[in-house]
């Protein structure tokens, strides 16, 4: 009444809420190595999250990489280095498709489920009942999940590559009339291990992101039932421009550090 | 013995949205009392902020001298082992059935053994009439039933504070009557500070040892039960009797107009949905089961009102007068009546009234009362 409440700062909320994911991010850095580790908890997420993305990332994956060989073997041939296709196909799909589509899916299909279990239970006052009788929520709940997360993607991201290179291959060499000699030596010639690398570094930090995203959303869900439906909407949409934005980064550093073979 | 709560100027809003300002009250070590408010007063809002699950903006919250307000996660989490909590529905875990959420705290803070574990929980669920429901599921179950499961999961750890909010809600009259007797028993066996939030009016007149009532946004007052139950205030009277005729609305503000309305339609002979005789008055207080040991908290609490009688408000020094025996009439050296003439008379403790209980609070700390001018109303 009396206290005159200054105008909240445009951006302040969003900065705040900014703040406050990161802060949750470094809760569960840290609880990952608090003892005793939730296995079961761990060992059901895992299965459940790679239950619901199995499926839609291999179907996902073949038109992939059929797209990116396509798409690269016309531009190749226009550039006149056909020789190459079979690398860049590949560098393309491993290094920046697998990554993007493991975490899309494990977002979308797994994330969004972490956060409306999280939400329920938030909502159900099962959190908060958790923590009066002395459990932290996050070490229990939160870390067996973002680390399940994290597996997984990492685990899909491999799966991609395989699925999306083999794909490639298929469509470049009967499709496209390429030579399947011409299709390895180049991949030999341009492409290294540290791509590989990057590829399940990436998975990882995706498979983090999705993970924290989600269950920070599932804690803080605006007003009943159909805030937790907002909450999983909301987190799907945050972690992928997230996503989005930490793969530039991370491209763009990798492309930095590591010199390219054979320049 | 329970533990002491002294919260002081507590004050919350969420965003523009004031719920309540300067709270101050002190819960007395082991005994029971209510906090009576109507829906969306912030009941529940004041049970979460004393167990520091909500942050209030100003204030303290004592316990053990920790302030939960302030204190460091560390001590958040050794003082939460203090509490048996019991929330609005239950707080369930939805994916264990109920043995397993009653066996969860002793599982998680305690090295008993399975076969131990069981025992405690089996005797948990009797004592709030589960027996036979431990392989059921929360969703399985009524909104009773799950009500008093989470009561037997606050209590398997003896916690020293037990907090319930609204314990009879989505219960029917007889099973509340249940759960008072045994609120009532369990501070007599154990001897724990209890709060109970609630607008059950049965429940807030035979239960408590001290009443409370938040509305618009304050405490309205908080004291021994017969403060409250003899007011004159003329919310704790509508609310007692459950008229509509009064201060307390549909809305959380009730304007000038549907009051004025209201008092018409009142005086051309519509009911204003109250009962006939006037439900406020001091009625007998619960007793525990015959066998239990008698609650330490009465003796300590009559030394404790006798000593501040004389800043209470005449009608419930009365009632409090009445309510002693003739012997102990004489030991506190008061008479029926006695007050009445004009100034009460201040109400001289014995020599010595602590002698044959074991209280370890000072006598300035168990006589501090929160600050509240009812003396003046
Ligand atoms: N987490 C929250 N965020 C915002 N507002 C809340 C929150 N929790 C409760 N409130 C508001 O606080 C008020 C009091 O709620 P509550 O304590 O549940 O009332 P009661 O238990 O007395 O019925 C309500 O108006 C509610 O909207
Ligand atoms: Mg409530």
């Amino acid at each position: 009444m009396t206290a005159r409440t200054a105008r909240p700062m445009p951006g302040a909320g969003a900065l705040r809420e900014t703040g406050r994911l990161f802060a949750l991010g470094l809760d569960v850095a840290v609880n990952i190595f608090k003892r005793p580790f939730q296995f079961r908890e761990f060992i059901q997420q895992c299965w459940f999250i790679a239950s619901v993305t199995i499926l839609p990332t291999a179907l996902v994956a073949i038109p992939f990489g059929a797209i990116v060989a396509l798409q690269l073997g016309t531009l190749i041939v226009q550039l006149g280095a056909q020789s190459f296709t079979g690398a860049a196909s590949v560098l393309a799909i491993i290094q920046q498709a697998a990554p993007l589509v493991t975490a899309l899916l494990v977002a979308g299909a797994g994330g969004s489920a972490i956060c409306a279990d999280i939400g329920s239970r938030t909502i159900r006052e099962e959190i908060d009942a958790m923590e009066v009788l002395g459990v932290s929520p996050i070490q229990r709940l939160i870390v067996p999940r973002v680390l399940a997360a994290m597996l997984v993607a990492v685990l899909l991201n491999g799966l991609v590559s395989v699925v999306g290179v083999m794909g490639g291959y298929f469509f470049n060499v009967v499709l496209q009339g390429g030579t399947p000699g011409a299709y390895l030596a180049s991949f030999s010639a341009l492409a290294q291990l540290p791509d590989l690398w990057i590829s399940e570094l990436k998975a990882l930090i995706f498979g983090f992101i999705a993970g924290v995203v989600a269950a920070y959303r599932g804690l803080n869900p605006k007003g009943g039932p159909k805030g937790v439906g907002d909450a999983v909407n909301q987190s799907v949409v945050i972690t992928f421009l997230l996503l989005f934005f930490v793969n530039f980064v991370l491209t763009a550093v990798y492309l930095q550090v590591v010199p390219a073979k054979g320049s | 013995m329970g533990a002491e709560v002294v919260i002081e100027g507590l004050t919350k809003s969420f965003g523009r949205q004031a719920i309540w300002r300067d709270v101050s009250l002190t819960l007395p070590p082991g005994e029971v009392s209510v906090m009576l408010g109507p829906s969306g007063t912030g009941k529940s809002v004041f049970l979460k902020s004393m167990i520091g699950l909500l942050k209030p903006d100003r204030g303290s919250c004592l316990i053990n001298g920790v302030d939960i307000v302030t204190c460091s996660e560390q001590q958040l989490y050794e003082t939460r082992k203090l509490f048996g909590v019991l929330f609005q529905d239950g707080a369930l875990f939805g994916s264990m059935n109920l043995f397993d959420n009653v066996a969860f705290p002793l599982r998680e803070h305690t090295r008993k053994s399975e076969a131990e574990i069981k025992r405690i929980v089996l005797e948990k669920l009797e004592m709030t009439g589960l027996q036979g429901a431990e392989k059921k599921l929360p969703g399985e179950i009524s909104g009773g039933m799950r009500k008093r499961a989470g009561l037997a999961r606050a209590l398997v750890l003896d916690p020293q504070i037990i907090l319930c909010d609204e314990p009879d809600s989505g219960l029917d009259p007889v099973r509340t009557a249940y759960l008072s007797q045994l609120l009532i028993d369990l501070n007599a066996q154990i001897d724990a500070t209890i709060l109970i939030v609630t607008h059950n009016i049965n429940l807030a007149r035979t239960v408590p040892d001290n009443l409370g009532m938040l509305f618009r946004k304050e405490l309205v007052m908080f004291g021994p039960r017969e403060v409250l139950l003899t007011s004159d205030e003329p919310v704790v009277e509508q609310f007692l009797n459950g008229r509509r005729l009064g201060p307390i609305g549909m809305s959380e503000e009730k304007d000038a107009a549907t009051m004025a309305a209201e008092q018409a339609h009142a005086a051309a002979g519509h009911s204003d949905g109250s009962p006939e005789e006037d439900l406020r008055g001091i009625v007998p207080q619960i007793e525990p089961t015959p066998g239990l040991p008698e609650r330490q908290a009465v003796r300590r609490r009559k030394d404790r009102v006798m000593r501040i009688l004389h800043e209470l408000p005449p009608a419930a020094q009365e009632g409090i007068i009445a309510s002693l025996t003739p012997e102990e009439q004489r030991r506190y050296g008061v008479r029926a009546g006695a007050h009445a003439a004009g100034r009460p008379r201040v109400a001289v403790p014995s020599p010595t009234p602590r002698t044959g209980f074991s209280g370890s609070l000072a006598d300035t700390d168990v006589a501090n009362l929160p600050r509240t001018d009812w003396g003046s109303r």
